[in-house]
């Protein structure tokens, strides 16, 4: 049966030099169930270390965590790429690892790059420069994604710092991107007008939330039987009654 | 105000595209990787330079009717910028040379930036 399933697919975690360390995984889970937030995925930038944790964090709460990465493209664009199981973004994990711009994360600049368990206990320290960018070009990475089976999503396309349109002026002509995000700071219909080519695709809203308190403060909420990646995409593409039902700020 | 093949020769910048029209003049300068402002601040008639090679690039310079492109730092243009800048008759260059340098020796040239 179809229903309304309200999704926050770009929540980073304390892996994120510029995420806050209360990002942890039993605090998002947290936070997630409060908010009433049904589907989330962890989208850190340049890595996907934490994503299992906070799939072991959220067994049992009826959380589903979706696998996903926040990707610097060569043209500074943020990427979002989204899938339905660990062992996808780990596969395109080991890619962007390998092209990756060289450089070790300094933590007094940009943060602190913790992987932590799903009890919250530092695990490791990621000592690459995650907050760097990698020689992916766009295209390159959106196909990557798309072979391994996920959703390629520009971030934030209505922000003036790293966003498809800010990097490239205009959406590019022929790219096979599965939707468009909005950020919090903008309304969807107004970015439909403002933004030439944005009509043409699905425009989702999520959270880019770095701290707690952003977690679910927009929210693409999907009509769709369950909370998997396929009934996304299937929303997405409105087939067998799936669609968007609403991206925005939280009507409840 | 100069003939963008006398520059190509000058600066020894190879041509990737646009070969066919280096009688184009080139009026003023603009360096940027930022194509939305590019869109926004460049002048008709700037050779501009970038180290971006997405083909959005030849977008913006025939949007913004620039007299050519300069992929600075010893950058490649992806293949699909060459052939849409063959198409629409913009003129690609690549320079080994990041863009500081570039910029200072149009600049020794005559060729300045605009307001």
């Amino acid at each position: 049966m179809l229903r309304g399933i309200r999704a926050d697919l770009h929540i980073h975690t304390c892996l994120s030099p510029c995420g806050e360390l209360e990002m942890t995984p039993q605090s998002i889970v947290r936070v997630c169930q409060e908010k009433k937030v049904d589907m989330i995925a962890v989208c850190d930038h340049n890595s996907a270390e934490n994503v299992k944790s906070v799939q072991k964090a959220a067994e049992g709460t009826g959380l589903k965590v979706l696998a996903g990465m926040e990707i610097t493209t060569a043209e500074e664009v943020h990427l979002l790429a989204i899938f339905g199981n660990e062992a996808q973004v780990t596969r395109l994990q080991t890619i962007v690892y390998e092209h990756l711009l060289p450089g070790e994360n300094d933590e007094d600049l940009f943060g602190v790059q913790v992987v932590a368990n799903e009890q919250d206990e530092v695990e490791a320290i990621v000592t690459k420069l995650l907050i760097g960018g990698t020689t992916l070009s766009l295209e390159e990475a959106v196909e990557k994604i798309h072979e391994i089976g996920g959703l390629a999503v520009p971030s934030h396309i209505d922000r003036e710092s790293f966003s498809l349109v800010a990097q490239l002026g205009m959406i590019p002509e022929d790219l096979p991107v599965d939707a468009l995000e909005v950020s919090a700071l903008a309304d969807v219909e107004d970015v439909k007008h403002q933004i030439p080519g944005a009509d043409r695709f699905p425009l989702i809203t999520s959270s880019d939330a770095h701290r707690l308190d952003e977690i679910g403060r927009v929210t693409t909420t999907f009509n769709m039987a369950d909370t998997t990646l396929e009934e996304i995409k299937k929303a997405l593409k409105r087939i067998d009654g799936r669609s968007i039902l609403h991206a925005g700020e939280s009507p409840c | 105000m100069m003939e963008i093949h006398k520059i190509v020769e000058s600066l020894g910048l190879e041509v990737k595209a646009g070969s066919g029209v280096l009688h184009g003049r080139v009026e003023g300068g603009y360096v940027s990787d930022l194509l939305s402002d590019v869109i926004a601040n460049s002048k008709k008639g700037d050779l501009w330079l970038t180290l971006q090679v997405h083909k959005n690039i030849v977008a913006v310079a025939t949007l913004k009717e620039l007299a050519g492109i300069v992929i600075i730092g010893g950058k490649t243009p992806a293949e699909d910028t060459v052939k849409k800048a063959e198409e629409e008759g913009i003129v690609l260059l690549t320079s080994p040379l990041p863009a500081f340098e570039i910029a200072g020796q149009l600049y020794e040239l005559g060729i300045h930036g605009r307001n």
